[in-house]
């Protein structure tokens, strides 16, 4: 179950955070941040002139030649192969309507379900309310398609989901997911991440989960910190010895 | 001889600014923006579903934007709900703000900007527009630019910027004009004019000057209040 889950993030992630530091610095919309023919505006950039001029706040990255913004506040904006978590709102003729905390509600296909299931029989495998992880397999303007075919992912049962600020998600993977890992170790609970924010904890007893919890807060609200990781541990470690 | 503002201020002098983000945890972004007396918030949701659902542009998406008094926020009770003046000063934030946003990257949604005055003492509509720009930013929506934005006035021959309820009843001389200017940072675009009284063809240069210049001033403290609430966030919670 667990490696299932570990291979659903590394495909998710966007970008792999933490450890890399280098040159940072806090930007502004219409701020300039580098100035020269040579740079590339990357993700969050406009090029103006001689001027790379940012048009989201955030941290300003170059990595060579681009300059990219790497958000820190903001909605979750769907991406192809993102996997997330979502509630099912609805169930229609040919699949399930699911609320995935996006501008636009998602749409599960019955096709996308690993198995054959009846039109009649739908609500046995998903009803109204539940909560699944699945991989967004297509984007067409406002159209939002998912699939659940794929390693980790299906429906969620037990535990609880709760939110964070989507734009903090790669934070808490951690490279190739090492973040994600040392939690589920240290609080021996199931924790599945989703690229909108949402995120599902699921563990022996309620305790550990509020501890995962906590834990996930914690690594989100420190953006702007290197060697998260450590930090990490000490925190667990203070936290062992509080309780 | 000049006028002198009660407050002892200079003509290009600002009242003492609060700018804040993150006041609103529930919102995607929410400001904070206070010049003197008068204090605005403004919360930002979305990029989000557009209902009802004809008013969906397919090319673009959708500003809205709600500016209300609150009703302790002025001397004489303001009765709460929508008035022809609440709603005026509504649509023209949405005009201040729409030339610095992306909005053609949020096809059929809408961002909605919500903008409340917990306390009035002029200047609220521009109080309002600050804030509501850097709620913008922290809610993570693409932005050309900040818009900075403040009412310069004109009492008897003196510019000044950035008056007050008192100064706004000025009566000696030429009386007083209020001129509520709204600027994208970066560029000489103005996105907001508005007057109230009178003002010579000669003047009104000067007086885009000086709110210019001023505008120039607050931009410095949104950048400075977005970037200081990133390093709080670094170092402790």
């Amino acid at each position: 179950m667990k490696n299932k889950i570990n291979e659903a993030h590394e495909a998710g992630e966007v970008f792999s955070d933490d450890s890399q530091e280098s040159n940072r610095k806090i930007v502004v919309p219409g701020e300039i941040i580098v100035t020269g023919e040579d740079y590339l505006p990357g993700e969050g950039t406009r090029r103006d002139g001689d001027n790379i001029v940012s048009i989201k706040f955030g941290l300003a990255e170059e990595s060579g030649r681009v300059v990219r913004i790497i958000p820190i506040f903001g909605a979750f904006i769907p991406r192809r192969s993102n996997v997330v978590v979502g509630r099912i709102t609805d169930i229609t003729y040919s699949g399930w309507l699911v609320d995935i905390d996006s501008a636009f509600s998602a749409f599960l296909s019955i096709e996308e379900f690993p198995k054959y299931i009846n039109r009649n029989e739908m609500e046995q495998y998903l009803a109204i309310g539940d909560v699944i992880s699945a991989k967004i397999w297509t984007l067409k303007n406002k159209n939002i398609d998912l699939t659940l075919k794929g390693k980790g992912l299906g429906k969620l049962e037990s535990g609880f989901i709760f939110r964070i600020i989507p734009s903090r998600v790669p934070r808490v993977i951690g490279r190739e997911g090492s973040m994600v890992n040392l939690i589920k170790e240290r609080t021996g609970c199931n924790i599945v991440v989703g690229q909108n924010g949402w995120i599902w904890v699921s563990g022996q007893s309620l305790d550990s989960e509020i501890k995962a919890r906590k834990a996930i807060e914690f690594v989100a609200g420190k953006v702007y910190v290197s060697g998260l990781t450590e930090l990490v541990e000490s925190w667990f470690m203070e936290a062992e010895n509080g309780s | 001889m000049a006028v002198k503002r009660s407050d002892g201020r200079k003509p290009n002098e600002l009242r003492p600014i609060i700018a804040k983000i993150g006041v609103v945890p529930n919102a995607d972004g929410s400001a904070l923006f206070a010049f003197g007396d008068t204090i605005a918030i403004a919360a930002v949701y979305g990029p989000r579903q557009l209902h009802p659902q004809h008013m969906q542009n397919p090319s673009k998406g959708v500003l809205r934007c709600n500016y209300d008094l609150l009703s302790f926020s002025v001397y004489d009770r303001k009765k709460p709900g929508p008035s022809r003046r609440s709603q005026e000063i509504s649509k023209v934030t949405e005009w201040a703000l729409i030339p610095a946003v992306y909005l053609e990257q949020f096809p059929n949604s809408v961002i909605d900007v919500q903008i409340y005055i917990l306390q009035a003492d002029a200047g609220t509509r521009t109080a309002g527009i600050n804030a509501a720009s850097m709620a913008l930013a922290h809610a993570g929506i693409p932005m050309r630019d900040l818009v900075c934005s403040l009412a310069v006035g004109k009492l008897d021959k003196e510019i000044v910027v950035d008056i007050t309820k008192e100064e706004e009843d000025f009566e000696d001389g030429e009386g007083a004009t209020d001129l509520a200017i709204a600027k994208l940072a970066n560029s000489d675009e103005f996105s907001l004019l508005q007057m109230d009284g009178k003002i010579q063809p000669e003047l009104f240069n000067n007086a885009l000057k000086a709110g210019a210049e001023a505008c120039s001033k607050i931009y410095e403290v949104q950048k400075k209040a977005l970037k200081e609430a990133i390093n709080t966030l670094g170092s402790d919670e």
